[in-house]
């Protein structure tokens, strides 16, 4: 129970102290943990990260050769401020960073979408079916992709705002339909140029899905990275400045009260699900051209790692608070510390077990930073 | 009746970050005795019994209770030493029975550490029976009403053997009726010895009620009295810090023209039975017109505004005219288009979304016109909000602080700025000084006559009869869902509105 008198502000707020930059600083990152996070993690990507041809951390190398009790073997700056290394984090996550910026709009209204790697999978075979197989154009076939994304969406929101079913249980029925689906359009084989004889497209690498995933941009950024960013910023925005998106807050912050202030309650969550669901199939479109083929069973697990990417933004799952920003943060997050730990080789069991713990901490400090 | 300190409390001191929030408040309550504790909204009381319950712990200060100096780590500690807490939101699992609720956290076992069904609800009937309150135990508490709930409560506190109970304003959604029967419990308690910590903002309770009285204001004892002793006038002063005069500002009413007229407005209950809560109800309100919708809770005056409102969907009907003119009406989103505004009876399940900021909730209803069509510019929303705040004295740092860090009284006036912010023509206000602090009712009443004087036409319901009375213009009085009474004029009185209020209860007593 909220204490309203405890919390009720001051009269006059106390009077500020002058702060030195450098506490101003420690201030801002006080307040802002999750950049704060990135910037540890960034920090332990550069001392957790081996020089090129050396296998060392840069950490280890450089006690090594103060001390003189190793050969480190590598020059230069360790691998993580070097291009090539953000470049692929922001070109592997930015699938995942799709996915929870559409799941970022359903978990403000409260929700949750648990269909988003299932719908990620049915577009990606969709559209190879399309573009692959039957030999529509590039730009009809990822329209395809978003478009199925959207209809699943929309059932989804149907399903919640329409019916009445809770939101995890609206979503697991169509994680697990859309799953079938995607199966379904190719009998549950991959498909791949010249995999079947009538297939379209035989040989060689299919143009669009080619440009999508080559660095174009300042031989650093990736079609697919651009998609992502243009994607968040937008989303952003429209959170921001659209009464839809106010509105997705007022509805995950208090439904009843939305509603008896004039909001559309049941149409902006349908909007929310069916932003996710055209998301979701636009992070599927991405990665089929990644795989340069149609996986029946691409995305799986996707969802949980969208879900993951948000709550470590800090997003509440109970809805009405939280930001597009916080997920930018939140994909960056987990792209780093999984980049920085398959590079040091850890294997993959203990990335789980990492990511696991990142989740933890993260929803613990955030916790304690909203009791304050 | 009264006798030895049963509980101490020295020296409290209790900040929160860079609000001093109980400064140095000494306070006793002796066994057999009803303690008030007044003050307006954010004096500091809610916290001064935090401190008691465990919830929060003091920087400074002690408790003794019968003799032994408590320390207070958590609400279970208070709740072992025998200090128990009814809130105003009750602590109850509304699916689960009368008796596991009363036995929630020491449950009785049997063999294997089994529950003991049998010892449970006979325990559960047997408070109950203490209570004079005989209830199925079997039934899941959500199915009683709120006030047989807050019975319930009681019972649950009586199981776990407190010596010292706070209740903080336990009657805020208690009938006349209910209330009375909740005091005769509390006497009850008393005479049994236990000491009773009652925090209220009705004065009529203070002195039907308390045996003492303390005031604190602005996080500092203000001054302890015995009831007897001490005038209205002298409580008032204490609380608020200086005289108010007249509560109830008088104004000059003109009345202009019919502006909503309600035919056959029906609302059939949720529960299937076909029962109709609103029972084809007729009315009007004219310009300028304060029309006080009197009844007690349940009456429909309640759910006859939500119809009107369109709250309740296809479950509620009426013939709406607004200014001579037939509207269809399904939606709160149509009856905004309209220029119809709903203050509901509770600001924190209904009013505001908590988790958004003073300024979002405030423009959270006029959004249409923050901006060009589907957008919002935030200076916009800045500059139509700030006068708002500025005329309703809203007390807020920044607009863009949670409006759950408000107090009261000023969450209050930013529910009501939303609905301001809508500019209506009709003003429909539930409860519209319900929690508030008597500084911020009287500013309230001044903003509602003003609001009146500018041509609005006001629907007004209050559970407090003074507030009616004096700020009505005509009285409805509802009784089972239908209006059983116009009142105008000197027949408005409280006792009257009463009479009309529960006739057919004393028909059939």
């Amino acid at each position: 129970m909220p204490d309203n008198e405890a919390v009720a502000p001051p009269e006059e707020p106390p009077p500020e102290l002058p702060l030195s930059s450098a506490r101003r600083v420690l201030v801002f990152l006080g307040q802002n943990r999750g950049i704060t996070a990135l910037l540890a993690v960034m920090l332990a990507g550069v001392l957790f990260t081996p020089q090129p041809k050396a296998t060392a951390p840069f950490a280890v190398a450089m006690i090594q050769k103060v001390t003189g009790t190793g050969e480190p073997g590598g020059e230069g700056p360790p691998l993580f401020l070097t291009g090539n290394l953000h470049s692929s984090v922001l070109y592997e996550y930015a699938e995942y960073g799709i996915l929870a910026t559409g799941m970022t709009l359903v978990i403000l209204t409260g929700g949750i979408d648990l269909s988003v790697g299932s719908v990620l999978g049915m577009a990606a075979m969709l559209f190879c079916w399309l573009h692959i197989a039957k030999g529509y154009p590039a730009g009809a076939a990822l329209l395809g992709g978003v478009g199925i994304g959207a209809i699943c969406g929309y059932a989804n929101g149907w399903l919640v705002s329409r019916l009445g079913l809770q939101p995890f249980v609206a979503t697991l029925a169509m994680m697990v339909a859309a799953r079938g689906v995607a199966k379904v359009i190719s009998g549950g084989a991959k498909i791949s140029p010249g995999a079947f004889g009538w297939y379209h497209i035989q040989g060689g690498d299919p143009a669009f899905m080619a440009w999508m995933t080559y660095p174009t941009f300042g031989g650093f950024l990736r079609p697919v990275t651009v998609l992502f960013v243009v994607t968040i910023a937008t989303v952003a925005l429209v959170v921001k400045y659209t009464r839809f998106g106010r509105h997705l807050y007022a509805i995950g912050g208090n439904e009843e009260a939305a509603r008896l202030s004039g909001v559309p309650v049941g149409a902006s969550k349908t909007l929310a699900y069916v932003l996710c669901g055209a998301l979701s199939g636009l992070a599927g479109v991405c990665n089929a051209s990644r795989m340069m083929l149609g996986d029946p069973e691409a995305g799986s697990t996707y969802e949980l790692d969208a879900i993951a990417a948000v709550v470590i933004g800090g997003t509440s799952l109970a809805g009405g608070r939280g930001s597009m920003v916080f997920t930018v943060l939140g994909t960056l997050i987990i792209g780093y510390i999984n980049k920085i730990l398959s590079i040091n080789a850890v294997a993959e069991a203990y990335r789980l077990l990492a990511k696991g713990l990142i989740i933890v901490i993260a929803v613990v400090i955030q916790g304690r930073q909203k009791a304050k | 009746m009264a006798g030895s300190p049963l509980l101490e409390m020295r020296g409290i001191d209790k900040w929160f970050g860079g609000v001093h929030a109980v400064s140095d408040v000494s306070f006793d309550v002796r066994a057999g005795e009803v303690h008030a504790l007044v003050g307006e909204n954010g004096a500091g009381k809610s916290t001064l019994v935090r401190v008691l319950s465990g919830a929060v712990s003091a920087d400074a200060g002690e408790i003794v209770l019968g003799g032994k100096t408590l320390r207070l780590r958590s609400p279970r500690d208070a709740e072992r030493a025998g200090i128990a807490m009814i809130h105003q939101e009750l602590s109850l699992c509304p699916n689960m029975t009368v008796a596991e609720n009363t036995a929630l956290g020491s449950e009785p076992t049997g063999p294997l550490r089994l529950l003991s069904y049998k010892r449970m609800n006979d325990h559960a009937a047997q408070l109950l029976d203490q209570l004079n309150l005989p209830l199925d135990v079997n039934r899941p508490v959500e199915t009683f009403n709120i006030a047989t709930q807050q019975m319930i409560e009681v019972a649950k506190v009586l199981a776990r053997d407190a010596k010292l109970i706070v209740m903080d304003e336990p009657t805020s959604a208690l009938t006349e009726d209910e209330t009375d029967r909740l005091f005769r419990i509390i006497r009850d308690l008393r005479e049994r010895g236990v000491g009773l910590v009652y925090i209220t903002h009705r004065m009529e309770e203070i002195y039907e009620l308390a045996d003492r009285v303390t005031v604190m204001r602005d996080a500092r004892w203000i001054g302890t009295a015995n009831a007897a002793d001490l005038p209205p006038s002298q409580l008032i002063e204490w609380m608020v810090g200086r005289r108010i005069e007249t509560l109830f500002p008088k104004r000059d009413v003109t009345l202009g023209e019919e502006v909503l007229a309600v035919r056959n407005a029906t609302l059939t209950a949720p529960d299937g039975t076909g029962r109709l809560l609103v029972d084809h109800v007729s009315l009007g309100v004219r310009a300028g017109e304060i029309l006080g919708l009197g009844g007690l809770r349940g009456s429909g005056n309640s759910e006859l505004l939500g119809t009107v409102f369109g709250q309740f969907g296809s479950a509620g009907s009426a013939e709406i005219t607004l200014r001579g003119r037939r509207v269809e009406i399904r939606s709160p989103a149509q009856a905004l288009a309209n220029g119809i505004a709903l203050l509901t009876n509770d600001r924190k399940t209904t009013g505001l979304v908590l988790s958004m900021s003073v300024l979002h909730n405030m423009t959270l209803a006029s959004l249409g016109r923050m901006g060009p069509p589907g957008l919002i510019s935030p200076g916009r929303e800045v500059t139509e909000a700030g006068p708002l705040r500025d005329r309703l004295a809203v007390k807020a740092a920044s607009l863009d602080i949670e409006v759950s860090s408000l107090s009261g009284g000023n969450q209050q006036k930013v529910a009501l700025a939303k609905w301001l912010m809508t500019e209506p023509d009709v003003l429909l206000l539930d409860e519209p000084t319900r929690g508030v602090d008597v500084g911020a009712k009287a500013e309230i009443y001044q903003l509602m006559n003003d609001l009146a004087a500018s041509g609005k036409a006001i629907m007004l319901i209050t559970s407090e009869l003074p507030e009616l009375v004096e700020m009505s213009d005509r009285i409805l009085v509802f009784h089972r869902g239908a209006v059983t009474a116009e009142l105008r004029g000197d027949d408005m009185t409280q006792e009257k509105v009463m009479a009309a209020a529960m006739s057919e209860v004393a028909h059939h007593a």
